[in-house]
């Protein structure tokens, strides 16, 4: 360990970051005397809360912010960049959490757009050959004629990589790339940084996924409000030391309780439907969740889940089968008949269950404006439905505790408190929560799943959809795994093990036993 | 050397613009509007100091002058407030000056073809206009919930049918008996004659309407359920989908409330002023389109379009007053409506901006 330490301190280094300072005005301090250094060829993860700093600090790197004191030294040399031209001069490129591609255009069509080389006619047709031969030698397999537009979140991230690699970049900034990745597009990605270490290129890696860390990199910086807290290898700490680093607090796991009754809540029969592009997208699922169970869905992105959830809360109707909510059937019933009945919805898109431009007072509302105690018909009763507000935001630990402010400019965590106060609240028989914790930093998605675990243990049945597989193993009771439109595998259990999350990982790529 | 420091400040970007911050800038708007626009006297060789004098004058100068502009404000806040209400749910009615003249022409079939007993004249007159106007809006209603039709290019494209129908009955079947070569109908009977106050023009009944629904649509769409409804249909459809919203009935439920306000104030116009049906251009002076910019200051704030409308017919008199003693054409008032929704929309983005003076550390702005 100590000889892998020295090993690291012998590189040359690439970046280092000189008491880097940065304030918002009025009050906030977004970096305070940043100092680390990022060796050359390394993976350097940079690992931190939501709002802890990481995000501001790549930016200074990649010139979009400039620094109120301190300096960067590249390779050496203290350097001002003043503009992300400059970055991409000194070699430096950054892959967005949200890509900048033009969807309209091809893939190479976006790699060589706004390079001053490119000629004005047939812009891409010079450039295929370079970029067929760096997704070959990267691992990066993508057609170069494809349409943006048609590709997925994981395919968009790599033409965002290959655009910087094809820009000579030597320092890859990646701001958590995997939070839009299929745990199979994960590991690809996670191959084409080895790809590229091999090089001599460095990588700097944002994330708040603790395995993550200890997957990819070589040294791990971790930031807490603006601040450095530790920059170490990965080897030398364990998960909950890392974790520990981030939220400066002890995370406590919550552990789903057993299942005490057996009353189904929900049952669907055989339900078929169609997806987006008029193709199948539900076979012939049939599923149980019972009082006070969490039946964890797991699947790669796309293989029906986004459909399941829809059909059930009525946004989509179902070809073939039949839903039951306890003894009733609601099939192609109205999403609002569906949801009175007791159904809770928190959907994948933040922007469905909320809307912006309201306050988080009539947001909170936005399921019970109709019905008493807050209108007997016409009229909303603004004072009832102002104390209801305030006993929520109190309740769920809604930040800033203002309910006359417009939602927007909530964080994502607190705008999906603000979602889960409104659906639980209603105490629902069902909930239908579908990537609750996506995006969001360590300590918000303890709360989120604190919050389901009350649900449950009131008695709520809970189908709980996730992309990762590591919450669906910390919470469900039982966890069915889709793919192509079907359910391909089932399993109860008390304990999760290692075997389980390998099998689990396999039926999700569709490898069956 | 010890020098004092200069006065420096900072910009502050804030999330949510305040009140005073919208007001401040749409004056900034409007007084830079006026600003350009005296480029235009310097064009008529009339120094921009007695141009604007006259302006306002004409405006607010004097009883008489204050009665004209009441005069317009009217039409500009029924069918203004109607619009705020359409704009919230994100309806885009740009068809307000058919639905004027809809009414209009509603409002003149009973006056004059009808036959109905005098006393039941103007009540009829009120409610076949304001239906008149929501049946044309509901025409682009429908289109846009059937079959997805943009409804700006529909609404908009009914104007020119209506403007083009007024003109076929003023010139053919509605021709007046006594007006020879003119083309305009008989005057009504003096029952279908709205009663204005004292010797000025101005009707009080399509005023206090108009003033109660402004105070009234406020109320509905903060305190209602079904306002509520229409303002989440306005900001993200999505949510509303999700919620079970019927969003058609939001989207008729606007046309319905803009188009039949609309029509209501087309038969305040031939009722209280005219007194016939005549060439569209007069009956409305693009009343219809004003009112969107109406509306838009007020920032859909339908009591805010008290105070809007008022302002947009002052700029209407002021310019009947340029006319009239200068020698100026009136569409001179269109370039000042160009120009006020022009510096409105420019200056939108900086009600988010602050400066701090002060002697504070210089940061620069930025944006999230």
């Amino acid at each position: 360990m100590l000889e892998e330490k020295n090993r690291w301190e012998e590189k040359p280094v690439e970046v280092a970051f000189n008491s880097i300072t940065k304030r918002f005005p009025p009050d906030i301090l977004a970096n305070n005397q940043v100092s680390f250094e990022v060796k050359k060829g390394t993976v350097h993860a940079l690992l931190g809360e939501n709002g802890a700093g990481k995000t501001t600090l790549m930016n200074i790197l990649y010139g979009l912010l400039l620094p109120d004191e301190g300096e960067i030294i590249i390779r050496g040399k203290p350097t001002k960049i003043s503009s992300p031209r400059e970055a991409i001069n000194l070699g430096i490129g950054m892959v967005h959490q949200h890509f900048k591609l033009i969807p309209t255009h091809t893939v190479s069509e976006n790699i060589v757009l706004g390079l001053t080389s490119t000629p004005f006619f047939f812009p891409a047709e010079k450039a295929e050959f370079e970029i067929k031969s760096l997704s070959e030698k990267y691992g990066l397999k993508i057609d170069p004629r494809a349409r943006v537009w048609q590709l997925s979140a994981g395919e968009k991230q790599k033409v965002e990589i290959l655009k910087a690699l094809y820009r000579r970049a030597n320092i890859l900034i990646l701001d958590e790339p995997t939070s839009v990745l299929t745990p199979q597009e994960a590991e690809e990605l996670f191959a084409t940084l080895r790809a590229m270490k091999e090089e001599g290129k460095t990588c700097i890696f944002i994330t708040h996924k603790l395995n993550e860390v200890k997957e990819i990199a070589d040294v791990v910086t971790v930031m807490r409000k603006g601040k450095v807290v530790s920059t170490t290898l990965p080897s030398q700490v364990s998960l909950e030391e890392l974790a520990r680093m981030t939220v400066g607090k002890e995370v406590i796991s919550v552990v789903p309780r057993k299942i005490t009754s057996d009353k189904t809540i929900l049952q669907l029969q055989e339900v078929s439907a169609m997806g987006d592009r008029d193709f199948p997208a539900l076979l012939n699922i049939s599923l149980t969740v019972r009082k006070g169970e969490i039946v964890g869905v797991a699947g790669i992105a796309g293989n029906g889940q986004k459909e399941l959830a829809e059909v059930i809360v009525g946004l989509r109707p179902v070809t073939k089968g039949h839903i039951f909510l306890e003894d009733r059937e609601i099939t192609n019933l109205l999403p609002r008949d569906i949801a009175s009945s007791g159904v809770a919805y928190i959907p994948e898109d933040r922007h469905l269950g909320l809307v912006g431009e309201m306050s988080v007072a009539e947001n909170l509302l936005l399921r019970g404006y109709s019905q008493p105690p807050f209108s007997q018909g016409f009229w909303v009763d603004w004072e009832k439905a102002e104390a209801y507000s305030e006993k929520l935001i109190s309740n769920y630990q809604i930040s800033p505790p203002l309910s006359d402010i417009p939602v927007r400019i909530l964080s994502g965590g607190n705008r999906q408190r603000v979602v889960i106060a409104r659906e639980l609240e209603r105490k629902p028989k069902l909930v239908i929560a579908s990537h609750p914790t996506a995006g969001l930093d360590v300590s918000g998605v303890e709360a989120i799943h604190k919050l389901l675990i009350k649900a449950q243990e009131e008695g709520a049945g809970i189908l709980l959809i996730s992309g990762d597989l590591d919450e669906l193993l910390k919470l469900s009771n039982r966890i069915v795994i889709m793919f192509r439109g079907e359910i391909v595998g089932e399993k109860e259990k008390e304990h999760w093990t290692e075997e389980d999350r390998r099998e689990i990982g396999l039926r999700m790529g569709g490898v069956k036993r | 050397m010890d020098r004092r420091k200069f006065t420096r400040f900072h910009i502050e970007v804030s999330v949510q613009p305040s009140l005073a911050s919208v007001i401040f800038f749409s004056l900034l708007a409007i007084i830079l509007a006026f600003a350009c626009g005296g480029i235009i006297f310097l064009f008529y060789h009339i120094s921009p100091w007695v141009g604007y004098q006259t302006f306002f004058q004409g405006a607010l100068g004097s009883w008489y002058a204050f009665s004209e502009t009441l005069k317009r404000t009217i039409p500009l806040l029924l069918v203004g407030e109607g619009l705020a209400l359409a704009f919230r749910a994100q309806v885009l009615n740009i068809g307000a000056e058919g639905q004027i003249l809809l009414g209009a022409v509603a409002a003149t079939w009973v006056a004059l073809f009808s036959g109905l007993p005098p006393f039941l004249l103007l009540p009829v007159m009120f409610l076949l206009g304001f239906l008149a106007g929501a049946g044309w809006a509901l025409i682009p209603a429908f289109l846009k919930t059937r079959f997805a039709v943009n409804e700006v290019l529909s609404t908009l494209m009914l104007n020119y049918v209506a403007s083009n129908l007024v003109l076929y009955l003023i010139g053919g079947p509605w021709k007046g008996k006594g007006v020879r070569g003119f083309t305009y109908t008989d005057t009504f009977p003096e029952a279908a004659w709205l009663k204005t106050m004292g010797i000025t023009r101005v009707p009080y009944f399509t005023l206090l309407v108009g003033i109660v629904i402004a105070v009234g649509g406020y109320f509905f769409l903060k305190k209602s359920a079904l306002g509520f409804e229409l303002r989440v249909v306005g900001s993200s459809p999505e949510t509303a989908k999700l919620l079970g919203i019927n969003e058609e009935k939001i989207v008729f439920l606007a046309m319905l409330l803009s188009g039949g306000l609309s029509g209501f104030a087309g038969v305040g116009e031939v009722a209280g002023i005219h007194h016939l049906l005549r060439h569209p251009d007069h009956i409305s002076l693009g009343y219809g389109y004003t009112a969107i910019i109406v509306a838009w200051l007020a920032r859909a704030n339908p009591l805010a379009t008290i105070v809007t409308s008022f302002l947009f017919g002052a700029l209407l008199s002021g310019g009947d007053a340029l006319r009239v003693s200068l020698g100026i054409p009136f569409q001179v008032v269109s370039v000042f409506n160009g120009l006020i929704l022009f510096f409105l929309i420019s200056t939108e983005h900086l009600s988010r901006y602050r400066i701090i003076w002060g002697d504070t550390k210089v940061v620069e702005n930025y944006d999230s």
